[in-house]
This record gives C-alpha cells, sequence and structure tokens, in this order.
C-alpha cells in the first residue's frame, strides 16, 4: 500500500489543535523530543518501510529550495 | 599503575639471509604477529603450510585492547585448538544491560537457546589471546616467528612481493611468493601500496580504563546514556579475568587526549562511575591501563592485490562498538586460510582467492553499515539526532518496539556469504553462505558437538541426514547424521541438527573448510557432488 495523502481525517482541525496543545508548554528541545517520541511512535504503528521511505522523501523535498 | 599481566618477551633470532645481498625466498610471509596474523599462520600450519611471520616488537600487545570474542570467533579458535582455553580463562556473558539517566531502560540476551558449544561471547584480553597464539604457532614446527622485525620497504611483483627488513642486527631482503597484510590499522604494506583507505572519521573520543578491583558486578555488558555520573556522554562497563573491569568513557570531541589520560583525573571519573553504579562507596580499585581513542570506518577498495591480501584491520576499521574488528579479521583468516593452501597444493586456481575477495569485502560492508549506525546512535551529530536518541531511549523504558531502536552496539554476527561465487544454487533450507549452526548430538554415546566434527581434518564437509549417498567423491568427508543410535553416525539424539539446519532425511549439505554452507542437495549422485565441490574450489 503505498503512502495516502488523500484526505483521511474526519476532524482536520480536531488533529491541528491536539498537536499545538501538546506542544504548548515546551521549549525547543522539548518539542524536539516531543515530535521524535511522536514519529518514532506513529512510524512503528505504520509499520510498513516502504510507505515510511516514501513519507520521509516527501517530507524531505518540503525544505528543499 | 599495577599490573595482573607481564608480558612475555620473544628473542630475536638472527637470520641466515642477514647481510647477504640476495634476498631469501619464502611461500607465504604474513606481516604483523597480532591476533589476525598469528590466527591465519596457525590455521595454515594446521593445514601443512609453513610461514613466515615478521612483526616489529618483541611481545604481544600491550592493554587489554580487544576483550570480547564472539561465537564464531571462538568455534573458529575450537577449530584451531584453543577454544576450550578461551572458555576456561575468558569471563563468558550474554546479558546486556542498558540505562538511560538514572533508570534502566531495557536487557537483552544474545543467545536465549541453549545447545551450542560456545556462548555468545567470552571477555579476555587480547595479551592472552596473543601469546596462546604464539605458543600454539611455535608448537606446530611450521611457523616462523621473526620479532624485532620491521617492514621497511615493498615493492609488490607479479610473483609475490619483496619486502625489506629491518632489525636490531641490520637489513635483508625477503621475498614472499605470498604476502599476508596482516599488519593493523596503520598497515605499512598498505601504505607502502600507496592503496587508498577511504571512509568515515567519527568526531569523538573516548577513554578506556582498564581497573583492578573486587567488584560484584554480574558477568554482564552494561551500557549507560547520559547516567547522573558522566553526564550527557555514555559509558560502557566489562567485566575480564583478573579481577579486570573494563570502562569506557564517552568525552565529546573537544576533550584534551593528554589532559584526560592524567591518572587523578581517570580516577576521579572511575569512583564516580563505581559509586553511581552501585549506589554505594566505590570500593578500592587501581588503574592498570588507560588509552584515548578516536575511531573511523573504512576499507580498502579490494583485499586482494595479486598476490598481496589484507586481512583484518589493515583491510577495514571499524568503531569498537559491537566488537566487530577482532572478530571480523578472525574470520577473514578463516575465509582466506584454507583458500590459500588449497591454491598452495594446486588443487584449486588462483582465482579461487578473488572470492575470499568477493565474501570478505561483504562482511566488512556488514560491519561497517552496523558499526556506523551504533556510533551516529551513540554519538548524535545535531540537536534532531539528539532528540531522536533521547525519544528511543525515553520510549524503550515501557515499550518493546523501542527497546529494538537502541542501539549501543550491535553485536559482532558472522556474515551469511549472499551471492557466493562458490555456491551451488539450488535446494532448500538454511541460505547458501550460512556459517554453521552448532547442536549437541551424542558419537557412541558420548556427549559431542557438531562443529568440532565440521573441517576439523581440514577438508570439505558432506552432512548427511538419514542416510549417506552410496559414492562420495575425493577430498570430502562424510558424516552421517541419524535420528537413532548407529555406528559411525552423529545421533541427533536431541533433534537439534535437523532443526537448525532445517534438514530433512535425504538432504546432504555440502561445507567448506571453514564451516560455511557452499551446496544443499538431495539424495545426490556422486557427480552432483563432485560438481558442487569444483564449484566452491573456484574450478568452474
Amino acid at each position: 500500500m503505498p503512502l495516502q495523502t488523500e484526505p483521511r481525517l474526519a476532524d482536520p482541525d480536531a488533529l491541528y489543535e491536539a498537536l499545538m496543545q501538546a506542544h504548548r508548554a515546551l521549549d525547543e528541545a522539548a518539542s524536539r523530543r516531543l515530535d521524535a517520541r511522536l514519529v518514532l511512535l506513529l512510524a512503528n504503528h505504520i509499520g510498513d518501510m516502504d510507505v515510511l521511505r516514501d513519507a520521509i522523501a516527501l517530507a524531505t523535498q518540503g525544505d528543499q529550495p | 599503575m599495577t599490573s595482573t599481566y607481564q608480558n612475555p618477551r620473544y628473542a630475536f633470532r638472527r637470520p641466515a639471509a642477514l647481510g647477504s645481498a640476495v634476498p631469501e625466498r619464502a611461500r607465504v610471509v604474513i606481516t604483523g604477529a597480532g591476533v589476525v596474523g598469528l590466527t591465519l599462520a596457525l590455521d595454515l600450519a594446521r593445514r601443512g603450510v609453513p610461514s613466515v611471520v615478521v612483526d616489529e616488537d618483541d611481545t604481544v600487545s600491550y592493554g587489554s585492547r580487544a576483550i570480547c570474542w564472539a561465537k564464531r570467533t571462538l568455534e573458529i579458535f575450537g577449530r584451531l585448538g584453543l577454544g576450550e582455553r578461551f572458555l576456561e580463562k575468558g569471563v563468558t556473558w550474554s546479558r546486556g544491560r542498558v540505562f538511560f539517566q538514572d533508570q534502566e531502560a531495557y536487557g537483552f540476551d544474545l543467545l536465549p537457546e541453549q545447545g551450542h558449544e560456545y556462548p555468545a561471547f567470552v571477555n579476555l584480553q587480547q595479551y592472552y589471546a596473543e601469546e596462546w597464539l604464539v605458543r600454539a604457532c611455535d608448537a606446530s614446527g611450521l611457523v616462523d616467528l621473526r620479532w624485532q622485525t620491521r617492514v621497511t620497504g615493498v615493492e609488490a611483483q607479479a610473483a609475490g612481493a619483496l619486502l625489506h627488513l629491518g632489525t636490531p642486527e641490520g637489513d635483508y631482503g625477503l621475498h614472499a611468493e605470498w604476502l599476508l597484510a596482516c599488519d593493523g590499522a596503520r598497515s605499512t604494506v598498505r601504505e607502502a601500496l600507496a592503496l587508498p583507505f577511504q571512509g568515515q572519521v567519527f568526531r569523538d573520543r573516548f577513554l578506556i580504563a582498564d581497573v583492578v578491583m573486587h567488584a560484584d558486578f554480574p558477568s554482564e555488558r552494561w551500557f549507560w546514556f547520559d547516567p547522573p555520573f558522566h553526564p550527557g556522554q555514555s559509558v560502557l562497563l566489562h567485566k575480564q579475568p583478573d579481577h579486570v573491569w573494563r570502562i569506557d568513557f564517552q568525552l565529546g570531541w573537544d576533550a584534551d587526549p593528554e589532559v584526560e589520560k592524567q591518572p587523578e583525573r581517570v580516577i576521579a571519573r572511575v569512583k564516580a562511575m563505581l559509586e553511581g553504579a552501585s549506589g554505594m562507596a566505590a570500593p578500592p580499585f587501581e588503574l592498570e591501563w588507560v588509552s584515548v581513542y578516536t575511531f573511523r570506518c573504512r576499507r580498502l577498495e579490494k583485499f586482494r592485490h595479486g598476490r598481496v591480501i589484507f586481512a583484518g584491520d589493515s583491510a577495514h576499521q571499524v568503531s569498537p562498538f559491537g566488537a566487530r574488528g577482532g572478530n571480523g579479521g578472525v574470520q577473514d583468516v578463516d575465509n582466506l586460510g584454507w583458500k590459500l593452501a588449497a591454491v598452495l597444493a594446486g588443487e584449486a586456481p588462483e582465482a579461487l582467492l578473488d572470492s575470499y575477495d568477493d565474501e570478505r569485502v561483504l562482511a566488512a560492508d556488514e560491519n561497517i553499515l552496523n558499526s556506523t549506525r551504533s556510533t551516529d546512535f551513540i554519538t548524535p551529530k545535531n540537536s534532531a539526532a539528539h532528540a531522536y536518541r533521547d525519544a528511543v531511549l525515553h520510549l524503550a523504558r515501557s515499550h518493546g518496539f523501542a527497546r529494538q531502536l537502541v542501539n549501543s552496539g550491535r553485536l559482532s554476527r558472522p556474515a551469511t556469504l549472499h551471492g557466493s561465487p562458490l555456491a551451488t544454487p539450488g535446494g532448500e533450507g538454511l541460505p547458501l553462505g550460512t556459517p554453521a549452526p552448532d547442536a549437541p548430538v551424542l558419537v557412541a554415546g558420548r556427549a559431542d558437538w557438531l562443529l568440532r566434527h565440521i573441517g576439523a581434518d581440514g577438508r570439505f564437509t558432506l552432512l548427511c541426514f538419514g542416510e549417506l549417498p552410496a559414492e562420495i567423491p575425493a577430498g570430502i568427508t562424510a558424516l552421517l547424521v541419524a535420528d537413532d543410535d548407529r555406528a559411525g553416525a552423529l545421533w541427533d539424539h536431541a533433534g537439534l541438527v535437523a532443526r537448525r539446519w532445517q534438514a530433512k532425511p535425504g538432504d546432504c549439505l555440502l561445507l567448506r573448510p571453514d564451516q560455511h554452507l557452499a551446496a544443499r542437495l538431495q539424495a545426490p549422485e556422486a557427480a552432483e557432488i563432485a560438481a558442487a565441490h569444483r564449484r566452491a574450489l573456484g574450478l568452474v
């Protein structure tokens, strides 16, 4: 199954809010650790290396000039 | 500093060729009498091949250096007749524990199953291994060990190499038909031939302290990330024989090696570590050996250059996490010895030695990959790497998936020689190129180990399950594995041989003299066995 980028969230605003809420009281370093924990938890949940590589590639493109 | 070990001094013996204008000639010359060079010399001697070994020093290693001998290496030393000494003197362990800050993150067992002659690891100071190898080489009568003999020049030639040697009593030339460079990370032979040795340098420094003390930490590998007694860095603890403990402190790139080596500074670090790890006052201890090191992961592009062949650290270098340096080097020469002996005996073409290159470059890449990944985990290169590392360690306390991501060193495992040109494709079961798994057997009613019977006579082995083929080609030792007590057979009384080898009745597995799987045949005709044998000798 390839990486899905079609809309899949029933309530996108709620997700965004939950992420902001999780970071709200954190400094830079703590935020980074939170994001890392989140990525690792979700990566294990997905459990498919091809999908994860696709996601990393797509995300990497975001910061290319 | 105290000392639990006295280095033996080996006498310089004046060679006959000293002062002669005509170089001496030898078929096989090994440069470097370290673990790798001595193991190769002993392996060749066991195959009846004499060698000359030159080394610039007059003793074995200073300091404990390589201490973790992996199961596969122990099996190789077992085949060479030294395995029991390692078990007797060394500290056997298979458990590792990883701590993060002030808590244990998780523990692991490297060999959870029973029924192997050798454990996952034995810790033993490198100087013991070298001293025993020297003694065994001397006893073989086929190894000409030349101490205090420095290589000052190397000229590669079509039919070998000419070595220029310097000794306390003068210089001489030695022509080697085959030159085996086992002379370590700063290999003189490699430098003389101007071969590029490229790879990655890690910007970090580590302090090794060998400490003599009576402490009751268990025989386990303990690794701390960011502990309160050494904040922001890692620490590794190993037990060695003679009440010697190895402690590695990560120092960071900015540390000054000279300052860090000062005894009072090392003592303060060790004291803090001992108190932090046990929660009690540190027991009395003394320093035995201190060293500060940096490391790199790199290799030669090819390990065979005509009649000059590189093995061990002269061919490839890895970080110490994972114990893949010394163990990788011993496995190099395990691969090389039988091939060179077959070429010298005229049983195989010189091209067989290209397979050493194919197989051990693959193994070196596997070691470098694992060691680089460990180093990236232990030495995070930027704040993102740091955040991920800490996230993994944090999650590992309560989640199994994260424990698999913790990388304090992926400990040495033997390479499976995938894609080896010497393997005959086809068949089922264990992948071709797999190193033989051990299992308990009964021989004439006595408890024994399978691996003791494979390659001990220097030959290829055909491991036959249930029945022997009618005809066995020359040069192959046939071994019958039976599930009942039969004369002349290995009795697989626990069923572990069949299970570990994934074998069915009628399977005949061809094993090379180095115990790697070369062919998987079913009730084969003699011609089929002979063809697989020829292929494994590079004759096809």
